[in-house]
């Protein structure tokens, strides 16, 4: 592959990428509301469209010509860039990210992900980090008390829960002995049966609390709990500002759910009868659901009670267990 | 819903309280509690129970300016002047009783003889910007002339777009149409009247 080739089938990739997930967020914010509202014996959005598919466009009509307003006190570079971090890092943890396995078209042999990072793993997980400075700035920056406080939260949650998801990884990464994401999926390449998840149930467990607490999903969502700090992080912020935080979630939480169907289900390879490319996608769809479903059952938890979980129950789980696969690898 | 549920308000009898244990002090105790809630499954029951909702696809809303929930026949909303229903006059016989009764004052009628030497209303309306649908005049009408309707939807440009006779007043070809349903709410007359009358003393 010449060097032309090769940044003309990036570019393709980024572009498909970005309005792929882009629109797969919009309409994630159309399933959540219709999958609670279900669960909730309510009908959900009906009016625009049939079924109310195309209250997406509403909303985001709505958004784009929203006026945006910059407080007065605010620290306003700040206060503009940082839902960018949060969007632009969402996205950008999707890089490293196999999606699909290959597969040929019009001649061509496609590798679904945008870079083979030889340490993908690291990779991801260090940006989806990153993007903890969307919520930090932009609620130091609104010069809002709410504001302040969600920031305050966001850096205790996502600093806690990113050392679970750290350790609870590292067992599997173990067994795998490679951080590329792409290798960890050719370990399961065995069936139903060479699944990581059946080796390593209790790093599954951990690694989807920990997903919930990086993502701000329900049982974990304190920056921004309506009821204690109206919006949190966001209170200020109107428009697509507001927008692409909530694009930048949604994102992450399709990066999650990819990570850990990555990782622990299986990933790509064929599942029985249905192919590699349908099986992922049926398992993130699950994950996503998941996500929703946790939502409309459980409630929120105090702050306290979220610290008292990662560091007295998940962070000692997450080392017993890495001590003990390294027991079993050793024997 | 059907118009039985929707009138059963009698709901206090299904109310029962639920033993709450006091929440324990000790640390062993303590540890115990979060052992038996970790174990106990029950942030899994929470997730089946939504699950189920979900499949079950019971779904409550009420969509509503396409569909209407009914309302009780005594709800007060917008009043109506009835017509008799044989002759097709009005009932209203300009007793005045109405706009007398009025607390919120908005009533006012304008009468006169006509030529059979009846009382005629030729004015009758009501403000509905002052109105407070208590039902004082539905009730103090002798010849259940004016009642309350279930017309609960009045946006308009206007609120004068109310007031006037000739909307709450039946209209003819209506009533021709026996589409002038007896008020069924305060003082109106049961439905098996006829047979609870007695014949009066004269008929012997």
């Amino acid at each position: 592959m010449t060097l032309t080739e090769f940044v003309i089938a990036t570019v393709v990739k980024i572009l498909v990428v970005l309005g792929l997930f882009s629109a797969l967020a919009g309409f994630g914010t159309y399933l959540e509301r219709k999958v609670l509202a279900f669960m909730q014996r309510r009908l959900g959005p009906m009016h625009v469209g049939p079924y109310g598919v195309l209250q997406v466009l509403a909303d985001g009509i709505k958004l784009f010509t929203k006026e945006d307003i910059v407080p007065q006190n605010s620290v306003k570079p700040i206060f503009m860039i940082a839902p960018v971090i949060g969007a632009a890092t969402a996205f950008i943890a999707l890089a490293a990210v196999p999606l699909f396995p290959e597969f040929e078209i019009f001649g061509i042999t496609v590798h679904p992900i945008i870079s083979d990072v030889n340490v993908g793993v690291l990779f991801v997980l260090g940006v989806m980090a990153s993007g903890l400075y969307a919520p930090l700035l932009a609620g130091m920056a609104s010069a809002n008390k709410w504001g302040l406080l969600g920031a305050a939260r966001t850096v205790i949650q996502l600093l806690s829960y990113e050392v679970v998801t750290g350790l609870s990884i590292m067992a599997p990464l173990m067994m795998v002995g490679s951080l590329s994401l792409i290798d960890i999926n050719n370990y399961q390449s065995g069936g139903f049966g060479d699944w990581i998840v059946w080796a390593q149930p209790v790093a599954f467990v951990l690694f989807l609390i920990a997903g919930f607490a990086e993502t701000n999903r329900t049982p974990f969502d304190l920056l921004e709990h309506e009821a204690e700090i109206i919006s949190g992080y966001a209170t200020e912020y109107s428009g697509m500002r507001w927008g692409m935080f909530f694009i930048g979630e949604y994102a992450n939480m399709i990066t999650i759910a990819f990570l850990a169907s990555l990782i622990f289900l299986g990933g790509f390879n064929d599942w029985g009868f249905i192919p590699g490319g349908l099986a992922i996608i049926l398992k993130v769809s699950f994950l996503f659901f998941f996500f929703l479903w946790t939502r409309a059952a459980w409630p929120h938890i105090r702050p306290d009670q979220l610290m008292w979980l990662c560091w007295k129950i998940l962070l000692p789980l997450a080392v017993i267990n890495i001590v003990i696969t390294g027991l079993v690898l050793m024997i | 819903m059907s118009l039985e549920q929707f009138k059963d308000r009698n709901v206090s009898q299904n109310y029962r309280f639920i033993p709450v244990d006091k929440p324990p002090t000790a640390p062993m105790d303590k540890f115990k509690q979060v052992l038996k809630r970790t174990f106990k499954g029950e942030l899994f029951v929470g997730l089946w129970v939504v699950f189920r909702e979900m499949v079950k696809f019971n779904i409550h809303t009420v969509q509503y300016p396409k569909e209407k929930l009914p309302i009780s026949p005594r709800y007060r909303a917008v009043h109506k002047l009835y017509r008799l229903l044989e002759s097709g006059y009005e009932r209203c016989i300009g007793c005045g009783l109405c706009e007398k009764i009025c607390i919120a004052n908005c009533i006012r009628m304008d009468t006169r003889y006509d030529e059979n030497q009846r009382k005629e209303v030729t004015e009758y309306t009501i403000n509905l910007g002052r109105c407070i649908f208590c039902g004082y005049c539905a009730e103090v009408c002798p010849e259940l002339a004016i009642v309350h309707g279930g017309r609960y939807e009045n946006a308009s440009e206007q609120r004068a777009h109310f007031v006037l006779k000739e909307d709450m007043l039946t209209p003819l070809d209506f009533l021709k149409e026996g589409k002038q349903e007896e008020f069924p709410g305060f003082g109106a007359v049961s439905p098996n009247a006829d047979e609870r009358i007695k014949k009066t003393p004269l008929a012997y």
